[in-house]
C-alpha cells in the first residue's frame, strides 16, 4: 500500500504547480491548495509510516514499546496544515477583491495603471 | 534574567502587537505602543549583542526540555547583528509613519501588524530550530501579504498576488527540505543536525543531504531574491506605501540570506565543491542582472528594487568564497546593506510626499528646494555604491580582497563592474530627481502642501547618522563582524553550545 503515497504525492506536486501556472484565479487558489497537500502529504510520509503503534509510554514501562509511530512528523503537520489554512483563507480573500477590483478572473488581464500612491 | 533577556526581542513585539489590538479604535494610542515597543526592542538588541559579545554564544530551552528534543531559542554574534540592525530600521520606520502613512492604512491594523512582522523577524534570527525556523519565516511572510495587500489600492492587489503565490511556493520547498532532512537524521535542532550530518553513519545518505540542501538553496533563494528566482521582487516592492516597503525592502530579503548562510554555514557542508560552485554563479549572476534591470528603469523605487537584488549577491558572494575574511564582510554588508536599503526608501517617500511622484521624468529640482535632503540623499547613494570612506566601501573591500585571496578573480571583477553601474544608476537618480529642473507639470494638482514634512525628516536623518558612523568608524563593526564570521566558521562553538549535555 505504502507504494502508493509517493505516487500520490507526485500527482498533487505535479498538478498543483500546473494549476498555479494557470492564468484562471480560481485555478491559482485551487493549485495553491494542492500544493500545500502534497507537501504535508510529503513530510507525513518521509516520516516513516508505522501502523498500529502509539508512542504512549506504559505507567509500568521506561520507554514506549519498540514499534511505534514517531509523533513528530505528525506534531509539524498540524502545524503546518494550520499555517496552510491561514495563507489559504488569505489567498481567497485577496482574490476576491482583486476580482471585485479588477472585475476580471484573468492574471494577464490585470493592468498595472494607475497611480500608485506613496 | 538572562533568559529573559534572550526572550524579549520575541515578547516585547507580540505584546506590543496585542496592546495595539485592543486599542483598535484610538490609533494615536497604537502609534505610542509601536513607537515604544519599537525602542524597546532596540535597547533590548543592543543588551543582547553587548552580552553575547561578552559570553560568547548565549541559549535557553523553551519548555525546559533538553537540547535535541525541544526548542532551542539561542544567540550567537551573527544573530544579534541581524537583529540589531532590524530593530534600528524599525524605529526609523515606525517614527516616519507616525506622519508618512495614510490615516486610513493606519486604522486599519498598520500597527499591529508592524509589530508581528519584527516578531518574525526576531524570531528567525534567534531559532535554534529547523521547523521553528520554518514557523517565523511563515509569520512575517503573512505579516508580509497583509502590509502589501494594506489599502487595496489596484497595484497594490496585483503585486499581492505575485508576491503571495511565490512566497508561498517557497514556503513548501521549505517543509519539503526539512521534511526531508528529518526523514534523513530524526531531529530537528540545528545543532543535532550538524554533529548528525558531520559524523555520518555508514548506511546514512550523504548525496540525499545535499539534495535536501538545494530545497532549502531554492526555498531561500526565493525568499532573498537571488538570480533565477528574483523575478516577484521588482514587481512588488513599489507598489505600497514607502512606510511599508521601506521595512520590508530593508529586512525581508536580509533575513532569506540569514537563514541561507546560517544553515550552510552550520548544517550543509559547504566544503563540497558542487554548492560553492553553485553559490558564486549565483552571486555573480544576481549581481549582474540586478544591476542592469536598475539600468533599464525610471522609476526611483523600481531603481532601489532592483538594487535590492543586486546587492543580495554580495552577500552570497560572501557565502560562496566560504572564507572567515569573506563571512565577515558579508556580515558587514547585510548590516550596511539593511540600513542604506531603508534610507534610500524613505527618501523616495520625503520626495515623493512633496512632488507627488515616484517617476524620474516629472521629478526634478529637489536639489535647489530641499539641499539638506540632497545632502541626505547622497550619503546613502554613495554608501550603496560603495565609494570609500562610506558604509558600502569597508564591506565591498572585505569581499574583494578575500576573494582575490581564494583566488576567484572572476567574481571579484564582476561585483567591481557591479559597484561602478551601481554608482552609475545612483547618478541617474541624482541627475534626474535632484539635480535637473522641474518639468513644467501639465495637471499641476500634485503639489498640494504636505503637512509635518518636516517630521519625515527624522527617521532619515537617525539612519544618515548610524550609516555614518559605522563607515566612519568602521573598525569596531568590522571587528565584531569579523569574530561573529568566526564563530559561522568555527560550527563546533555552536554545537557545544546547545548540545552540551545540561543534565541536573
Amino acid at each position: 500500500m505504502e507504494i502508493i503515497l509517493p505516487f500520490l504525492i507526485g500527482i498533487l506536486f505535479a498538478s498543483g504547480l500546473y494549476l498555479i501556472l494557470h492564468r484562471h484565479f480560481f485555478k491559482l487558489i485551487l493549485g495553491l491548495m494542492l500544493f500545500s497537500l502534497g507537501t504535508n502529504l510529503f513530510v507525513f510520509v518521509i516520516g516513516r509510516l508505522t501502523r498500529g503503534g502509539s508512542p504512549i509510554i506504559d505507567k509500568t514501562a521506561e520507554t514506549a514499546t519498540v514499534p511505534y509511530a514517531d509523533p513528530v512528523p505528525q506534531a509539524l503537520l498540524l502545524t503546518a496544515i494550520v499555517i496552510g489554512l491561514g495563507i489559504q483563507a488569505f489567498a481567497i480573500v485577496l482574490i476576491k477583491r482583486v476580482y471585485q477590483s479588477f472585475n476580471t478572473n484573468d492574471l494577464d488581464e490585470l493592468r498595472n495603471a494607475e497611480l500608485i500612491e506613496h | 534574567m538572562n533568559h529573559l533577556l534572550l526572550l524579549l526581542p520575541l515578547l516585547i513585539p507580540i505584546y506590543g502587537a496585542l496592546l495595539c489590538l485592543f486599542s483598535w479604535r484610538n490609533v494615536a494610542l497604537q502609534k505610542i505602543i509601536a513607537l515604544m515597543a519599537q525602542s524597546a526592542l532596540f535597547v533590548t538588541a543592543v543588551l543582547l549583542l553587548l552580552w553575547v559579545n561578552a559570553n560568547g554564544i548565549v541559549l535557553t530551552q523553551i519548555g525546559n526540555w533538553p537540547a535535541p528534543f525541544g526548542i532551542t531559542i539561542v544567540a550567537d554574534l551573527f544573530s544579534c547583528l541581524i537583529l540589531l540592525s532590524s530593530t534600528v530600521i524599525g524605529v526609523a520606520v515606525s517614527l516616519y509613519s507616525l506622519y508618512g502613512l495614510d490615516e486610513q492604512r493606519q486604522r486599519h491594523g498598520y500597527y499591529p501588524i508592524m509589530l508581528l512582522l519584527q516578531l518574525g523577524v526576531s524570531g528567525a534570527c534567534l531559532t535554534g530550530d529547523l521547523f521553528n525556523l520554518f514557523v517565523w519565516f511563515e509569520v512575517l511572510l503573512i505579516c508580509c501579504f497583509v502590509l502589501m495587500a494594506l489599502g487595496g489600492t489596484r497595484p497594490q492587489l496585483e503585486a499581492s498576488i505575485k508576491y503571495m503565490t511565490i512566497n508561498f511556493l517557497a514556503s513548501g520547498f521549505l517543509l519539503t527540505g526539512i521534511g526531508v532532512m528529518y526523514g534523513l537524521t530524526g531531529t530537528l535542532n540545528m545543532a543535532e543536525l550538524a554533529r548528525m550530518v558531520r559524523t555520518p553513519d555508514p548506511d546514512s545518505h550523504q548525496d540525499l543531504v545535499t539534495m535536501a540542501s538545494m530545497f532549502f538553496l531554492v526555498a531561500f533563494g526565493i525568499k532573498s531574491a537571488v538570480f533565477p528566482l528574483f523575478f516577484w521582487l521588482p514587481a512588488s516592492y513599489h507598489t505600497p506605501p514607502v512606510a511599508i516597503s521601506a521595512f520590508i525592502a530593508g529586512i525581508v530579503t536580509k533575513v532569506g540570506v540569514y537563514a541561507m548562510v546560517r544553515l550552510f554555514t552550520l548544517v550543509f557542508i559547504p566544503e563540497s565543491d558542487f554548492t560553492l560552485l553553485i553559490l558564486s554563479v549565483i552571486a555573480g549572476l544576481t549581481m549582474v542582472i540586478g544591476v542592469l534591470g536598475a539600468a533599464a528603469h525610471y522609476d526611483f523605487r523600481k531603481i532601489l528594487s532592483f538594487h535590492i537584488v543586486s546587492q543580495i549577491g554580495y552577500m552570497i558572494m560572501g557565502l560562496a568564497l566560504f572564507t572567515p575574511l569573506a563571512l565577515g564582510g558579508a556580515i558587514y554588508f547585510i548590516i550596511h546593506n539593511i540600513l542604506v536599503k531603508t534610507n534610500l526608501f524613505l527618501i523616495s517617500g520625503v520626495v515623493a510626499k512633496q512632488h507627488g511622484t515616484f517617476a524620474l521624468k516629472d521629478l526634478g529640482g529637489v536639489y535647489a528646494s530641499q539641499p539638506f535632503l540632497a545632502l541626505l540623499f547622497g550619503v546613502s547613494a554613495f554608501s550603496l555604491a560603495g565609494l570609500p570612506p562610506l558604509s558600502g566601501f569597508w564591506g565591498k573591500f572585505m569581499l574583494a580582497k578575500a576573494g582575490l585571496e581564494t583566488g576567484s578573480y572572476l567574481l571579484v571583477t564582476t561585483s567591481l563592474v557591479v559597484s561602478l553601474l551601481t554608482l552609475f544608476s545612483m547618478t541617474k537618480i541624482w541627475n534626474e530627481v535632484f539635480w535637473k529642473m522641474k518639468p513644467v507639470a501639465e495637471n499641476t494638482n500634485t503639489t498640494e502642501a504636505t503637512p509635518h514634512l518636516q517630521f519625515l525628516y527624522f527617521p532619515v536623518i537617525f539612519l544618515t547618522c548610524f550609516i555614518l558612523f559605522i563607515s566612519f568608524f568602521a573598525a569596531p563593526l568590522i571587528n565584531l563582524a569579523s569574530r561573529a564570521a568566526q564563530q559561522l566558521f568555527h560550527p563546533e562553538l555552536y554545537m557545544n553550545a546547545i548540545l552540551k549535555p545540561p543534565l541536573k
